[in-house]
């Protein structure tokens, strides 16, 4: 790498010559505040005017925003210099900050983000001053109609990230800024409800939002109200959560699996059983897999695409509702899971599922729909799922109840017919985990035999869309797997085109899986300095690591071999895909969908 | 409010016209704002389809310049000029007087939909300070006595 | 038109028009020559009706062989127009309406005898003045941006080539290499005359040194100043000129493609541009191997939607590409990465159109006018309370007494000057001790204003100076693109703390507060139009402390302009009782009080009384009374 030199306070640093002014200040040890910069320049409009630095030549000084300045146009030879604390631009920091503050909403005790809230950091950061500034505020919005998302634009600062977010991770753009001037506001089309436009409540956009301006529609009230009520309420918790959930509590990035600390969590908040999703993931790859077959057996339609991810099948609902005969019909994990416990877990311990309230805790807005979809209510007409809260929901909870997280001793979920689950549930949580627990089961189906190395690295890593060529004891089954809707679709127009060469794909709406999902706690760089600057280029894979992790301790790795589902088959649903699985596992889908339908 | 479906096929049309030019977003809209007289959100829609932009950055578009309209003109679109030289010799004075006669604000449309008032930058015509047109035609040194007259010679042709 | 293929086809060509052209100013063969104007102001005062009702006259006289007629672009002098021009006499007309043509056209072309009741008066010396040239307003202008204005018919590619047009294009293409082309722009000093004044030799040397597939020139025409309309008349009067300019750009720094970016409130002179466009295309001057050179240049037209930030650069090349004009960070400046990310120089049609006469008549030549730091000529509009409104060309280094007093005319009704804003509301005002000051751009800058684009509104006693710049802070938020926080949100308390200030809720404080703001929008803004906000602001402040100190303190406004501290009186001592005012009072906050009339006593009629509660001090009352009986306080 080319390097220059870059004098910063007096002093001259040798650093990459490709870096700005922001990077290189970082990497020789200066942290200038940030609030619309976002992973490293992918979002920088340059708008926020927090990061500004005086730049200095012999004719003056000159304010710059950092996060876009290019060293290479200041080397310190042609007598540049870079000032982070002259007056000038430690007063031009307080005094954005300041503006920004005197447009923005001033219930910061209540507001969601309290604790995470970036434009708090700076303030504190930049010394501002409260109501330096008064005057009228833009006019505001309060959206909370969609299922997953609640859009707040009293506290939205403008910075864009959100806007790029949904473009990068989605491709769809159903943000946009509108109007013009003092009126500008961040909004879909003609400032709708999310509720009104294709949005596919992923919550990409609440993980990068620096403010409450954007956040998930919580759903813990209704939780108390019914354990209020008496009803016995059981929770499942998926596999992504135990990745990140230590996060909310100090814990550093794939510091600690938190599985054992969480389900003692989960006890103290007095949930009658504690279930792992991971015992419906499993059911799901038996599903799955059979269902897999049975399209390759009898010439079905292929490929087969996963439907785990329910803000992949909003998206193909709006836009590829043409390819709904691809789509697997299997539930996704959880809703199986709800509608197992309402029915087989209910009937076996001889209780009214009407009196059970199944919560699940999910790293994922877009679920908070899905559990709302009539096609999910097989038992009785009552839904699988009563409600779902995000982990970050979840971490609100232990707080609320005082719960010491990092005291807890580890426990174990409760093993009670639902219990049991293997190293292939895990996995479903980061890109390619589903696929790689079909494979080893469709293996197991093809060739009666495990698969020896039982993993399958090629489907693992976290390029948007990776495909292989499995051989499956000399028969060839191209598959592929994507993540982010942004890319992903390029297979979906390919099916389209009937030139998919593929028999199986995975397809994740978030990318890199449900790790990164948009209930998961916030990566904030400006916020946990100590993680690290290229933060957000490995947490993924560090959370990623804690669930593989996991898969490679367990002994049992295949999810035909969780005695627990043999036992439910057995007992209860026959075999896979028989008529009362279809009854209880399986759904539908809409074409065409209006967005989303009225409650 | 629908569309008429030869409306979304002419501005397929527009779309497609210009298909070969570079960024021809702003070129699109301005051509169906000056065949409409607005661009609604439903037209944006089919512009949004027809060249694979979201549609909540053609609103944002769309929005961020004042020629484009998302609402229909009055018949007769009122544009008092505030440029700094009309301003200078009271063309606030002019608009104020339009507000108050016919009981708008400035950029609104009677309940009629006969006009439209709006305060224009600049209409380049300094030397007729304070200038105003309606549908294109430029009076020239209005003063707010002449407004009454104004009205009623546009009032005069609806009767 | 032929298709002018070579340079000696070229040649050919501009040969035959010239001769043409001079030939009918000339008035060869005893025919005589009426030019119309055609710009803006005047169309707007009717001159296509002029011109219709003239050729009917030519026509029915039987005239058509002796008398040719055409429009013209905009003469400057707007305030007197519209006018018609006779050559070879050069006789000017101005102020001339439909009804008039008859009289031009039989005392004048029939009778040989002028108008004497159409010529322009000298205010000064009440003498008639028959040719331009002798018009004050006129004898100190040189047309170098405007040549061909007023002269040349600008829907007439023949005209241009009869009038200088693409002789520079000719000597650039076939003599001059384009480092040469750069050297000399570089040379001749020339600087933008769209606001910030950057040579643009240099500009053009830093797009010269990038290597890249493809580059840009972009013409700025989004003149969005209030009060400024140069640009228009420029593209009006002669698009030739621009887009020659722009071709010489293209050639010097390599690139093949021009956008012009024009305001959408320019009609005529997108129309004539589009034209001018076509017909070269025709002719084969724009398009592959220009002349046989094998430089090839195409133009392209982009209009603007209303939005003043796009006169900002990067704004405006967001816009070109379908975008919210929301300007960009620099660096990268555009001559670097620009339009799509190529190497883009964004001119402004002032300098563009200066280009040709560089390259004709040499750097030297151009840098022969103008001051040491801004050469060669400068166009401004001048407007507001002026006598001679209109756009004049002066050479740089000017002073602002010249332009107002013996271009200008002077301040209309004996009224005292002011200020005169110049910059728009990027600028600031000057006051009575600038007007000896040579104006050049680093004396406005100097002087706490800026050149600007050349807009230049002059204010007399009348106006309010903390009035004029609520205004222009009202425009500034209204036109603030909302991207960076210190423009979008600082800008918008920078004015609710002036609206204090006018309405009379203003403290000392508030004035401290506001310089205090002002000072943080400049230094923190993204773009030029944040960084100049709050100009007029602290311009004003310094100028005129005194009338924001009666503002925040008498709760005063000296001027009686600023509605919340002024009041309509009706004077007893004056007052018929006439009751006009009453009647006319558009919330009958007027009325009869219990006073009998003393100016002349008659029997019922009470002095009328306005009720200061209700007044919403529209000046209706005022305006209507016939005996100067009510006045402002």
């Amino acid at each position: 790498m080319e390097k220059i030199n870059v004098k910063i306070e007096g002093r001259v640093y040798s650093v990459d010559k490709n870096m700005t002014v922001l990077e290189a200040a970082r990497s020789v040890g200066f942290n200038i505040p940030t609030l619309c910069y976002w992973n490293h320049g992918k979002n920088s409009l340059a708008s926020c005017r927090v990061c500004l630095v005086e730049i200095r030549t012999a004719r003056g000084g000159r304010l710059f925003a950092s996060c876009v300045y290019p060293v290479a146009d200041i080397p310190a030879e042609k007598g540049f210099e870079v000032l982070i604390s002259s007056p000038m631009a430690t007063a031009a920091r307080k005094a954005s900050v300041e503006l920004l503050l005197s447009n923005h909403s001033k219930d910061c005790q209540t507001c969601v983000k309290n604790g995470q809230c970036e434009l708090l950091e700076v303030a504190k950061v930049t010394g501002a001053e409260d109501n330096r500034f008064l005057g009228e505020k833009t006019p505001t919005t309060y959206d909370d109609v969609a299922p997953g998302i609640i859009r707040d634009t009293s506290k939205c600062i403008l910075c864009g990230r959100c806007i790029e977010r949904c473009k990068e991770a989605q491709g769809i753009g159903i943000l946009g800024f509108e109007r013009r001037g003092f009126k500008t506001i961040v909004a879909p089309a003609a400032n709708r409800s999310f509720a009104k436009v294709p949005c596919l409540q992923c919550g990409q956009c609440i993980n990068v939002c620096p403010t409450g301006a954007l956040s998930e529609k919580r759903e813990i009230t209704k939780v108390d109200a019914a354990m209020a009520a008496g009803k016995k309420v059981i929770v499942q918790v998926a596999p992504a959560v135990r990745a990140a959930l230590a996060e909310e509590f100090g814990y550093k990035i794939g510091e600690l699996n938190a599985t054992g600390k969480m389900v003692a969590a989960l006890h103290r908040l007095g949930f009658y059983r504690v279930f792992d999703v991971n015992f419906g993931a499993d059911l799901t790859i038996m599903e799955e897999a059979t269902e897999l077959l049975h399209r390759i057996k009898n010439k079905g339609v292929l490929p087969q695409i996963t439907s785990c991810s329910p803000g992949w099948i909003n998206y193909m609902e709006y836009f590829y509702s043409d390819l709904i005969p691809n789509v697997s019909t299997c539930k996704s994990p959880h809703e199986m899971q709800g509608a197992i416990t309402k029915s087989y877990f209910a009937k076996k311990h001889d209780l009214d599922p009407k009196d059970l309230f199944v919560v699940s805790v999910m790293p994922c807005t877009a679920k908070k729909y899905e559990a709302k979809r009539p096609q999910n209510a097989a038992v009785e007409h009552l839904p699988d799922v009563d409600a779902v809260i995000t982990t970050r929901e979840l971490a609100a909870m232990i707080k609320r109840a005082g719960i010491l997280f990092r005291e807890l001793p580890e426990e174990e979920f409760d093993d009670d017919l639902l219990g049991e689950y293997t190293g292939a549930g895990v996995i479903f949580g980061v890109t390619g985990g589903v696929m790689e627990a079909a494979l080893r089961t469709a293996y197991h189906a093809l060739t009666g035999k495990e698969y020896g190395p039982i993993e399958f690295h090629e489907v693992r890593g976290f390029k948007s869309v990776r495909d292989a060529e499995i051989d499956i004891d000399g028969t060839k089954v191209k598959v592929a797997v994507a993540s982010g809707m942004a890319e992903a679709h390029v297979l979906l127009d390919e099916i389209r085109a009937g030139k998919s060469p593929y028999a199986f794909i995975e397809i994740m709406c978030c990318p890199g899986g449900c790790i990164n999902g948009g209930g998961q706690p916030f990566v904030k760089p400006s916020l946990k300095p100590e993680e690290g600057a290229d933060i957000l280029e490995t947490y993924r894979q560090k959370r990623a690591d804690i669930l593989y992790g996991i898969d490679e301790r367990k002994t049992i790795r295949q999810s035909h071999n969780n005695p627990d589902i043999k036992r439910l088959y057995e007992d209860f649903l026959g075999e896979p895909c028989s008529e009362l699985s279809e009854e209880l596992l399986h759904t539908s889908y809409v074409s065409d969908r209006p967005c989303f339908p009225e409650d | 409010m629908a569309i008429r479906p030869e409306v979304v096929a002419d501005v397929k049309s527009i779309c497609a016209s210009v298909k070969n030019e570079p960024s021809p977003l702003m070129i699109v809209l301005s051509t169906v704002q000056k065949k409409y007289g607005y661009i609604p959100l439903e037209l944006q829609e089919v512009i949004s389809a027809e060249m694979g932009i979201p549609v909540a950055e053609i609103y944002g578009v769309v929005t961020f310049y004042s020629f484009f309209s998302l609402e229909p003109k009055g018949k007769y679109v009122v544009g008092i000029c505030l440029g700094t030289a009309c301003y200078v010799k009271n063309s606030q004075a002019v608009i104020d007087k339009f507000q108050t006669l016919l009981g708008v604000k400035e950029g609104e449309t009677t309940p009629d939909g006969l006009f439209t008032v709006e305060a224009v930058r600049c209409m380049g015509a300094c030397a007729l300070a304070p200038a105003m047109s309606v549908n294109g035609k430029v009076y020239s040194k209005v003063t707010p006595n002449d407004v009454d007259k104004i009205i009623a010679e546009y009032k005069s042709l609806e009767a | 038109m032929e298709r002018i293929t070579s340079k000696e086809v070229l040649s050919t060509c501009i040969d035959k028009y010239t001769k043409e052209f001079e030939g009918k100013i000339k008035g060869e063969g005893g025919k005589r020559a009426i030019v119309v104007c055609g710009g803006t102001g005047c169309l707007a005062n009717d001159s296509a009706a002029i011109q219709e009702e003239l050729e009917k006259l030519i026509k029915e006289h039987g005239l058509q062989d002796k008398v040719t007629i055409n429009h013209v672009g905009c003469f400057g002098f707007c305030s007197q127009g519209p006018f018609v021009k006779i050559f070879p006499e050069d006789t000017l007309y101005r102020g001339v309406t439909v009804k008039d043509c008859k009289q031009i056209v039989e005392d004048d072309l029939l009778g040989g005898k002028i108008c004497e009741n159409l010529l322009y008066v000298d205010p000064t010396t009440h003498e008639k003045v028959v040719r331009q040239d002798d018009i004050n307003f006129y004898k100190k202008q040189v047309r170098v941006a405007l040549h061909g204005c007023s002269l040349i018919n600008p829907d007439l590619l023949e005209e241009s080539l009869g009038l200088d047009g693409f002789k520079a294009l000719k000597k650039v293409l076939t003599e001059m290499t384009p480092q040469q082309v750069i050297d000399e722009v570089i040379a001749s000093g020339l600087r933008g005359r769209g606001g910030g004044g950057f040579p643009t030799g240099r500009k053009w040397q830093f797009a010269a040194n990038v290597q890249a597939d493809q580059k840009y020139v972009v013409c700025n025409g989004d003149e969005g100043d209030p009060g400024a309309f140069m640009d228009r008349s420029i593209l009006e009067g002669n698009p030739f000129q621009v887009i020659e300019g722009m071709m010489i750009a293209g050639y010097a720094y390599g690139a093949s493609e021009g956008y012009f970016y024009v305001r959408a409130e320019y009609p005529i002179a997108v129309e004539r541009l589009q034209h001018a466009i076509k017909d070269m295309e025709e002719a084969g001057l724009l398009g592959d191997n220009i002349l046989g050179t094998g430089f090839s240049f195409r133009a392209h037209l982009r209009l603007g939607a209303g939005a003043f930030v796009c006169g900002e650069e990067t704004a405006l090349l967001n816009s070109i590409e379908g975008k919210r004009g929301m300007p960009r960070p620099r660096p990268p400046f555009p001559a670097i990465k620009g339009l799509w990310g190529k190497p883009t120089c964004v001119n402004n049609v002032e300098t563009l159109a200066t280009v040709p006469y560089i390259l004709r008549v040499g750097a030297a030549e151009f840098a022969k006018m103008g001051t040491e730091g801004s050469k060669g000529t400068k166009v401004f509009a001048l407007g507001g309370k002026i006598n001679n409104v209109g756009l004049v060309e002066v050479p740089m280094g000017t002073t602002l007494r010249t332009l107002i007093y013996e271009i200008g005319g002077g301040i209309p009704g004996g009224k005292a000057f002011k200020a005169i804003q110049t910059g728009g509301p990027s600028g600031g005002c000057l006051t009575e001790k600038d007007l000896d000051t040579p104006i050049d751009y680093d004396t406005l800058v100097a002087r706490g204003s800026m050149m600007g684009s050349g807009g230049a509104i002059v204010m007399d006693e009348d106006n309010c100076m903390v009035d004029v710049a609520h205004f222009y802070m009202d425009f500034i938020c209204s036109e603030s693109c909302g991207k960076c926080s210190p423009c979008r949100i600082g800008t918008k308390r920078l004015y609710e703390m002036l609206t204090d200030v006018v309405e009379g809720r203003g403290t000392e404080k508030t004035l401290s507060d506001m310089k205090e703001l002002a000072n943080v929008i400049k230094a923190g803004s993204l773009c030029a139009l944040g960084q100049t906000a709050a100009n007029p602001i602290l311009s004003t402040m310094n100028s005129f402390p005194e009338e924001y100190a009666a503002h925040v303190n008498e709760k005063k406004c000296p001027a009686h302009v600023c509605k919340g501290l002024m009041q309509y009186l009706i004077d007893p001592a004056k007052c018929m009782g006439c009751t006009l005012c009453a009647r006319n009072c558009p919330v009958s906050c007027i009325a009869a009080g219990t006073e009998p009339v003393t100016v002349r006593p008659l029997p019922n009629k009470f002095v009328h009384v306005i009720d200061q509660s209700k007044c919403i001090k529209c000046g209706t009352c005022m305006s209507n009374c016939h005996f100067g009986a009510i006045h402002k306080d």
